[in-house]
Parts: structure tokens; sequence; C-alpha cells
């Protein structure tokens, strides 16, 4: 993962590596592919992408762009949070909210001052906080703010009185439940158990609608494509140098004159504001918001994508959280109860046997591989390095 | 007798047949009555008299009556008393009546055995006068308040309470002054201080209105305050204020009192839940998400040994728990050492890869158990003498189960802080917790000591599933409610220290339960959790952390 | 009282000035009343045995550790207890751990980028680009310290001695005032041990240094003042022939 010397001089997009300019183009080929394929292709053509994939597709999308959040924090920064979950789920409850506006007077009790649920608990007026949602810049706004604001917040506590390791885990974890519990309650709010559903449209297009499916598709592409360039060039930056100096020892970086604590709440936030961005392009896709989007076990899950994909280099962040989700759908339809075996295996699996995940062992390999040839090209031996320290944790 | 009939109007020819069975009935309970109590015959023979003469002939009838002191002649003069006394027309014999449905339900006086249900007119009231339901109020109070049962002596007393009939007062003054057993005496005091309280002496009533105020209970407060809103006297007014004033303050007290302990019994479990948690995580620095699920082990390890009990001997069933516990234990500790020599022993020193690799493992483990016992709760017993519930009156009941797990919590405590003191492997463990290399080199076999810890950490894991058994769910997600939390004890009380996780457990618990009554179970759980991410930015490493350089290494 | 035998000086004559200062953890003191000061361009060695305070001395100044009472001044104007590990790094006090710490999974060259003097914000570092002179600066550090050679190796596979070594040179980079150095060459060979010592005296003079050791072939090879902790505080203090002919000194440490 060393970077070389001089890659901060070169041009923003020289910083992008050959793994992560092969996705990117893979990811603009998908974007213009799948809608081309389910708008332009008749269904009697065996290239006809159907709609039900569309917007599974898109879901895919945004947990990729959650676990490149989370590998910017964990693989990075070494923070590793259990309770990300919890700003995905507030980008898509902001979103939600929107969404619940524009249903207007077409809810079951059209009511178009209040959304069903308010009319359901005898409430007579929109609560305060509600406000302002109608708009969709508004609700942009809150999708990066609320987030953002709540990992400022939050880090800012946490850091600045330096909890770490397992003790930082478990409290972004306890973050992530307290919410939970506010979320479930009919009273705060946010539509309690059943969370936000039934939307009807988004900026006037019915949500439903293909070309609409479409559309967040490639805004989910986009956002996850702007989202990994962004996340590469901080971690190629000097930025991104002192965070992984802070990852392998904190203490040498603060008695390099670093205030380690500020790093962190920069890649925390920025991380908290991806993924809340992330959540705000799932909500219109699946449909529904709900306060399970913050159960604890949610948020571990998406650890296990950046770990099986490999901590620390971005695209396997999204190659985790595809092919965990896309076995994910395949499993609990055809075997259901076999999933939470194969999870629970991964879990173990990777962290006994490929802790740099799939990404960093292919990495080994390669680069052990060249070093072989290189050896056999000119076989003067190479200076016995001692044994590698593991990272301090 | 002939004119007996029955509630619905029949053809003639059954109810004769009626009349014949009523007869019969009659005919038996004479032959029986005497048989089944002798004395009866003294006391059924002063019965003609209470309803024969004059209001003061009957006055001495019911003096006379409830002179023999038997228990039965209080239905009887209450009956009197209420009007509900009559003889029967046919042959004059008295009876208890009761307007039914058609009719008038009449019963035996002295057995309350029911006869039939006759027309009205075939009764006859017997007669009083507000003199006469005054004396049998008077005899009635003197008697029962003397009577030799002190349930009743007990009913009684709230009986005068209710009534607050200044004539039973001569009466209470004698009981109380007879009266032995303090409870009743108690009751009696407060009887008479509700009837003082409507005397027309100022005295009497601030002295009843003070005697008052040392009770709580809601038919005292009612009383008072219903007192107070006719009192016209300042002063008393004033009194009776202060009085509600103080009892309110008791019974907050009483509250707060039932909230601790609610608390306490939620930290015992708290505590059970995390001091295992607190073990691995102190001596090892793994942090062992499965742990939940070891309870969960504990949990249906109970089930099965309740269900093998109910199957082979349903006798015994009491006993399932002192076979569930060691069974518990072992259990989960099993699983637990397999867990450390497979998987844990692999990874130390990355305590974060420990986290998801245990967490991989409490997936396995739910679904596992949700495979093999369906994912519905399951039904575990209470042996009978956890059932119930200690009442201490003032609205404050203590189940037993949760005297009995606080009880358990604490046994479990003292034994693990024995062993921590008192054993070589103790020794062992916190020579390890300390240093670990300078244990491995002075020959402690630091990889048995892990396995040992881990499995004593997951074992009493398994007794707070059994624990956990009597007072909750049985689910495969059982462990996953409570793994939060004890996390949560864990932070706030410190490593390394099995004190710390004491004290944790208990504040936090004891913080939970006050709160719960001022906020909201749910608000309340959420206070406590931004308390404790606030608390650890004071003390990073918990309450009672270790101090110094070593820690940090 | 013991340190009441070392001459008191004035604090403003002296670069940093340790004065009275007590750490206790759990009833345990670790430093005891103790008083000490740096001059400046000064090298110092500091002994005593184990649990003497040595590092919980370096906790304090560093600001790692706070202190329970007592004062410690740098430059006169600094008031040290008050500020936190990076503040006191970017006034220029260097440290080096005990056990070598370096960035293992960084190159060599970026270790030294990394402590290179500069700006430590975020928003700076998001944007910095290493300009020639910075370049040349890292290239001389890397002569000094003679790992010219391994530039781009990470870090973590060095053998133990070149990893002391960068961790030197990623504290001289810094341009510190004052440098502080726990053991810096234990586990050294004898041959990396000398050559340890004539980079310290060759970088000496241009900053100060106090340099922690248990070697005392290592102290006598520097040459320079002596400092004896035992129990919290100062127990001797002088050339090392002096100290070592100090008979509370033999009794405490040496002479066991």
């Amino acid at each position: 993962m060393s970077l070389s010397p001089d890659a901060a001089r070169t041009s923003p997009l020289a910083r992008i590596d050959r793994p992560g300019q092969t996705f990117l183009l893979l990811l603009l080929a998908t974007a213009v592919a799948v809608p081309v394929l389910n708008l332009a292709v008749p269904p009697s053509s065996p290239f006809h992408v159907p709609s039900w994939l569309v917007p599974l597709f898109g879901k895919y999308l945004c947990y990729a762009l959650l676990a490149v959040a989370v590998d910017l924090v964990w693989g990075f920064c070494g923070i590793l949070s259990l309770g990300h979950g919890a700003f995905f789920a507030l980008g898509g409850y902001a979103m939600g909210m929107y969404l619940m506006r524009q249903i207007g007077d077409r809810g079951v009790y059209g009511n178009a001052e209040l959304p069903d649920f308010m009319v359901f608990l005898n409430w007579t007026e929109l609560p305060w906080f509600w406000h302002g949602f109608d708009s969709f810049a508004f609700a942009l706004v809150m999708v990066v703010l609320v987030p953002g604001l709540l990992a400022l917040v939050f880090g800012w506590f946490a850091f600045r009185s330096r909890v770490t390791g397992v003790y930082l885990s478990i409290i972004t974890q306890a973050m992530t439940f307290a919410l939970m519990l506010l979320f479930y309650r009919n009273d705060t709010g946010f539509g309690g158990n059943n969370g936000l559903t039934d939307f009807k449209e988004i900026l006037g297009f019915g949500i439903q609608a293909d070309s609409t499916r479409a559309g967040l598709f490639v805004a989910s592409a986009l956002a996850l494509g702007i989202g990994y360039v962004i996340c590469r060039l901080v971690v190629t930056s000097r930025a991104g140098r002192v965070m992984m100096a802070i990852r392998d020892a904190e203490s040498r970086a603060r008695f390099l004159g670093y205030r380690v604590e500020h790093y962190k709440l920069f890649a925390f936030t920025l991380s908290a504001v991806l993924a809340g961005i992330a959540g705000a392009l799932y909500v219109p896709q699946v449909g529904i918001i709900n306060p399970r989007e913050f159960s604890p076990a949610s948020s571990i899950e998406i650890i296990i994508w950046v770990a099986v994909g490999g901590r620390g280099t971005l695209v396997g962040a999204v190659l985790g959280a595809l092919l965990i989700n896309y076995g994910k759908s395949y499993f609990t339809t055809v075997e259901p109860e076999s999933w939470l075996f194969i999870l629970g295996g991964l879990f173990i699996a990777v962290t006994l046997f490929f802790p740099r995940g799939i990404l960093g062992s292919l990495a080994g390999w390669w680069g052990g591989w060249r070093a072989g040839r290189r050896a056999a090209r000119a076989p003067a031996p190479a200076p016995a390095p001692s044994a590698v320290e593991e990272p301090a944790e | 007798m002939s004119r007996f009939t029955h509630s619905h109007r029949r053809p003639s020819a059954l109810r004769s047949l009626a009349r014949l069975a009523v007869l019969t009935l009659l005919a038996m309970a004479a032959l029986v009555g005497p048989a089944e109590a002798q004395p009866d015959d003294a006391l059924r023979a002063l019965l003609p008299a209470l309803a024969e003469g004059s209001y003061s002939d009957k006055g001495n009838a019911v003096i006379a009556f409830a002179a023999t002191g038997d228990p039965r002649v209080v239905p009887v003069l209450e009956a009197m008393a209420d009007r509900r006394l009559y003889t029967l027309a046919a042959d004059g014999s008295v009876v208890i009546a009761d307007e039914v449905d058609g009719g008038f339900l009449v019963r035996d006086p002295l057995t309350l055995e029911e006869i039939g249900v006759v027309a009205k007119a075939e009764l006859e009231q017997v007669k009083t006068n507000n003199g006469l339901r005054s004396t049998i109020r008077d005899a009635l109070g003197g008697l029962t308040l003397l009577g030799p049962d002190p349930a009743q002596r007990l009913a009684a007393a709230s009986r005068v309470f209710g009534s607050r009939d200044a004539g039973a007062l001569p009466a209470l003054e004698a009981a109380i002054a007879a009266e032995e057993v303090e409870a009743v005496r108690d009751a009696m005091i407060r009887a008479r201080a509700a009837v003082l309280l409507g005397s027309g002496d100022q005295e009497q009533r601030l002295a009843a209105t003070d005697t008052l105020s040392g009770y709580t209970d809601p038919e005292v407060r009612s009383l008072l305050a219903a007192m107070m809103r006719g009192e016209a006297d300042p002063q008393v007014r004033a009194a009776m204020e202060d009085a509600l004033a103080a009892i309110e303050r008791t019974l907050a007290l009483w509250r707060f009192a039932g909230s601790l302990f609610e608390g306490f019994s939620m930290g015992s479990v708290l505590l059970l839940a995390a001091i295992g948690l607190a073990i691995t995580f102190g001596v090892m620095g793994v942090i062992n998400m499965a742990h939940g699920e070891m309870m969960m082990l504990g949990a249906y390890t109970t089930f099965v040994v309740q269900e093998l009990f109910r199957l082979h001997a349903p006798a015994w069933f009491d006993w399932s728990l002192a076979v569930a516990i060691p069974a518990a234990f072992i259990v989960a500790a099993a699983v637990g050492v397999a867990i450390e020599r497979s998987i844990i022993r692999w990874l130390y020193g990355r305590a974060l890869e420990t986290l998801l690799a245990t967490w991989g493992l409490s997936l396995i483990l739910q679904q596992a158990v949700r495979t093999i016992f369906g994912p519905n709760n399951r039904e575990v017993g209470n042996p009978a003498f956890m059932q119930g519930a200690l009442d201490l009156g003032s609205g404050l009941t203590l189940t037993y189960s949760r005297m009995y797990i606080l009880a358990f919590c604490l046994i479990v405590f003292v034994g693990l802080i024995l062993m921590m003191k008192r054993t070589p492997f103790g020794l062992q463990m916190r020579a390890v917790t300390a240093n670990r290399p300078m244990a491995q080199a002075m020959g402690i076999r630091t990889g048995r000591v892990d396995a040992m810890t881990f499995g004593l950490g997951s074992g009493i894991a398994g007794l707070a599933g059994v624990a956990l058994s009597q007072i909750d769910n049985v689910s495969p997600n059982l462990g996953q409610a409570y793994i939060i939390d004890s996390f949560l004890v864990v932070v706030f009380g410190g490593v390394g220290n099995l004190w710390g996780t004491f004290a944790g457990g208990m504040t936090l618990g004891v913080a939970n339960k006050l709160l719960e009554p001022w906020s909201g179970a749910v608000l309340g759980k959420i206070i406590i959790l931004v308390a404790v991410i606030l608390f650890i930015q004071k003390r990073p490493r918990g309450l009672f952390a270790l101090k110094g350089r070593a820690v940090e290494a | 009282m013991i340190a009441a035998a070392v001459t008191r000086r004035e604090p403003s004559s002296a670069l940093l000035y340790v004065d009275d200062v007590t750490v206790s953890f759990d009833g345990f003191r670790a430093l005891n009343g103790l008083s000490f000061y740096v001059d400046p361009g000064e090298m110092r060695a500091v002994i005593g045995p184990n649990g003497a305070g040595k590092t919980t001395m370096m906790d304090v100044i560093t600001g790692k550790t706070r202190p329970d009472s007592g004062r410690v001044l740098f430059r006169d104007r600094y008031d040290l207890t008050a500020m936190d590990e990076a503040a006191i790094a970017s006034i220029g006090i260097g440290r080096k751990f005990q056990k070598p710490t370096v960035f293992p999974q960084h190159s060599v060259f970026e270790n030294l980028e990394l402590a290179l003097a500069g700006r430590r914000g975020v928003w700076p570092t998001l944007f910095a680009r290493l300009d020639g002179r910075q370049r040349r600066r890292i290239d001389e550090v890397l002569d000094t310290i003679g790992l010219g050679a391994e530039r781009t190796r990470p870090a973590g596979t060095l053998s133990h001695g070149q990893k002391q070594w960068l961790e030197i040179g990623m504290l001289l980079i810094q341009d510190p005032e004052l440098l502080f150095l726990d053991e810096p060459v234990a586990g050294m060979t004898d041959a990396e041990t000398a050559q340890t010592a004539d980079l310290l005296r060759g970088i000496a003079g241009r900053h100060s240094i106090v340099v922690v050791e248990h070697d005392m072939e290592f102290v006598r090879a520097l040459d320079v003042r002596v400092t004896v902790l035992h129990e919290g505080s100062v127990l001797a203090e002088g050339s090392l022939a002096h100290v070592q002919q100090d008979p509370r000194v033999i009794e405490v440490y040496l002479g066991r």
C-alpha cells in the first residue's frame, strides 16, 4: 500500500491507480448499459434488463458507496465504526421525509397537510423538524448536514478524549443502537416501527416509473464514482498518509505534531456524509426506510463487505459490497436458513485466513510474483527484511 | 312450606315436585346440620328471638346472640342491619334472603347454604329501626373486633374505617387495648383515627389527622382529601394538608425504594451478563461479540433440562434449576473453550479482528439455535419457590424471581472474587492481566490460562442465561438484547477490576430504573447511552481503570 | 530534598526547566519533586535503575502525562504542563520512543516527509506538495542517518537499528530545539551503537539532546554530563566519572 513518493506531485487524475481506473471504467459502462438495456431494448430481446433488476442494482451501488465510506475510516484511519448504518439511515430518512411530503393528499387518509402515520396518531400539525422537507434542495442539504453534524459532534467527543480501538467501536455501536430505539418510537415523529414508505414521486417523476428508476440508477453510479474519486484523492494526499500513519502508530504521529483528533474527525465526518448520500439514494430505489437500518447488526455487516473486499483499498470495498449483497439476495431467496451461516462463516474465514481481503490478497500475490520475476532477472540478494510488524491496533 | 315455588312459573305438577325437592332439602339440612356442628343447636335456638317482640326485645336478643362470640353470628347480624333478614311465612324460621331475578334467594343464616328461591309474599322482613341498627352495629363491631380470629378482627377494623361509625368507638377502644397482633392493632388505630376525624372536637380531629399521616394506603389518602375539602376549621385543614403532603413524601420514598430494587435487580442481571465479558476483555484483550449467545446457550440449556424433568421427573421439577445451573455453566464453558482454541487464539493482539470473528460466530450460533429449536420463544418455567412476590405494602412488591436472581448474582460474584484471590488459577489469571510477557517468562502457560479464562467467562454467561430464562423470553435473540448493555457496563466500569464491573452494572441498572418513571423506558435508555459516552470523555478507560504506563504499552 | 543538592539555576538561562514535578499513579510516586534543567545546545545523558522515573519524566515533558504538581518551562515561555503532545512537538521538542516507532507501511521517504517541518493541519496537508527545497532536506537527512539506499522500502521491513536511525532522522528533520531519545541503542549491535554515538555527537550543538540510556559504554562514548534519577528525583549530576564515584549512586544503581 506504500505509495510512491512522487504520487503527490502528479495530477489528481494520475493519483487513481490501475484498479481504480478499471473500476471507474466498468462503473461508467454499467451506468450507460443498464438504463439503455432496460429502456431501449425490447423485453423480448435476451439483452433486455428487466425493470425489477434496475433498482436492485441501484441498491447495490448505494451499498458500495457506503462500503467506500466505511473503508475510508476503517481502512485508512483505523477507526472501526460499528455505527455507520446510522449515518446511512439518517441520510435515508432525510430523503424519505422529502418523499413523504411529495405524497400530498394521495395518502390513505387524503390529508394534504400531514403524512398518513401522523393522521393515524391523531396529530394535528406537522412537527417543526418536518418543515422545509417539501423542498428537494432543503432535503439534499439535510442529507449531507444531518449525518455530517452527528459525526462531527460524536467524533469530536470521542476523538478528543482519545477513545480508540474496541472502546470506540462499542460506543459507535451504542450510538446507532440509541438512534434505533429513538426511531422505533412513534412519538419521535418518523413513522415509528413502519418507517416512511408508500412514496409516490420524486421531483414530479413517478417513483415506480422505469425512467425514474433508470435515472436513480445513474445517479447512484455517479455518486459512487464521485465518492470513490474523492476518497482516493484524500488517501493519496499527504493528509491521507497522515491518516495511515495514525492508523499504524498513533502516538508517533502525535509526537510529530499532528493533531490526531482533527484528522480522525475529518475522515469520520467525510465518511458520514458519503454514507448519508448513499442512504438518500437508497431510499427512493427500495421504496422504504425504517428503523431496522439503525440496528447494530446492519452496521457490522458493512464491515464485512469491506473486510471481504480488502480493507484499505477502496475498490475492494466496492467489490465486497457487491459480492456479499448479491450473495445475500441469492441465498435468502434460495435457502434462507443458510444465509446467516454463510455470513457468519465469512466473518470468521476472512479474519482468520484472508485478513487483507480479496483485493489485498491479490495485490500481495501480484507483488510477490513481480518481486520473484525481478529477483530472477537480477539475482543479487535483497537485504533480508526483518519481520514486518503488525500494525498497532 | 307448600307454597314454595321455583323462579319460573310452571305447571302445578312441576311446582309440587319442586316443593317436594325443597322440602327434602330442608329436611336433609335439618338432619345433617346438627351432626356437622353440634354447638349449632345453641346458636340456632337463639335465632327466633331476633325476629320477635319489640325493638328493645330484639335489641336484647341481638346482644345475647352476639355474646356467644361465634363467628357465624356476623353474617346474621349484618343481614339484620341491612334488612336482609326475613322469616319464612310458612314456618317462621329465620333466613337470609336476597332479591334475585324472579324472587328471593333464601339461605340458611348460619350455614349460608342456599335453600331455594321464593316469592316475596312467602317472606316477612325482620323489622329494624335506627336504634336497633345502632345496637347491631355496636354488637357487630365489638364482637368481631374482639373475635378470636385475627383476620376477622382485621376485617372488622377495616369495616369501621369504611363506615367511620362513631358508635363503634367504645368497642374499638376496648379492642385496641386488648389487641396483641401488631398489624391488627395498627388497623384499629387507623380506624379509630378515621372515626375521630369526623368528631366535633378540634383537638381530636388534629390528633386523628396526625395519626393518619403515618399511613400511605390510597383509602387514607382519599379519606383525608375528601375530609379536607369539607373541613371548615382552617387549623385542621392545614394539618390535613400537611398530612397529605407527608403521605405523598412517604409514598415517593417507597416508590424510590421500589425503583432502587428494580435497579439493583436489573443491575444484577447486567452484572451477570457483563462479568464474563469483562474477564475475557481484561485478561485477553478480547471483545467477545458472541458473549450474548453464550447466555442464550445457557437459557436453552435450562429449557432442555426442564423439558427432561417434565418428561421424566415432573415431581422434581422444582429442582430443575439445581441441575440447569451446572449444566448451563458446563455447556457454555465448553463451547467457549472450543471457540478460544479454534478461533480466538489465532487473533491475539488484534482486538478488532476478534470482534469481527466473534460476531460471525454469534450469527452462526443464533441461526443454529433457530434451526434446532425454532424461531419462537420457548417456555421456561419458574420453580414454585420463585413464583409470587413479597408485598411490603405501600405499593412495593418484590418478585421472588428477581430477589433470587439478585442473590444468585451476588453469590456468583463473590465466588468469582474468591476464585481470583484464593486459587492458583486466579493468581495466574491476574498475572496474565497485569503483564502477559512477564507471566509467560515466569512459566505460566498463558495459552492454557487464556482457554480457561475464556471458558470461565463463557460459563458465567451461561449462568446469566439461566437467570435470564427466569425473567425473560428464551429466544434465539436473547443474547442480542443484552450484549450492548453489557458492553456499556464494561466500558463504564473499566476492565481488569471486577469491582469496576460490579459498580458499572449496578450504577447503570439503578440509573436506568430511576430514570424510567421520569423519562420513559426508551428515553431513559438513550439518556444512559449518552451519559456513558460523555462519561468516557472524562475517563476513557472506565470507572476503575488501571493507571500508569503499563496499561498503555 | 535530594534535588536541593543540585545547584539551582535561574530559569531564564535554561532551555528546559523542570521544577519540583510530582506524578503519582494510584499512590505510587513515579516522579517525586523532580527538578532538572537543560541548557541550549547541551547534550545530557539520564540514567537510573528501572522505575527511577525516566520515561515518566519524558511523558511529562512531551505532554503525554499531566503532573500532579510542579512546573515545566520551555524557552522560558511555554508552560508545557498546559499543552498537548502535538502542540509541544510543534514548538520544537521531539521524542524518540524506547521501542522504535516508525510508520511501518509507509516508505522511508514518506516517513521523513510526514516528519518534515511544515503545517500540520488537515487542510494544508490535503493539498500539500513537496517542493525542491523540501526534497533536498529529506535527502540530506537520509544521508545523515545513512538510509539513502532504503528510501522506497516500507519502514516496517527495516532492521531494528535502521528503524532507530529512521526515527532519529524523523526527529532531526523537524529541526527541534530539544530532542528526547529513549534508549536509542537498545538492541543495536556494537558497531551500530558506535555509529549512533557518532551520529548524536555530530548533531549535538545545533540541538539540545537528552538521552535516556542503560548502556554505560554508550554513555561513556557520548562523554556528556550525566543526571542520575532514583525514585522519581535527581540523585546526582555531573560527569560520568564523577557520578560513578558518588556513594549513593553506587548504592542504588551501579553497585548492584
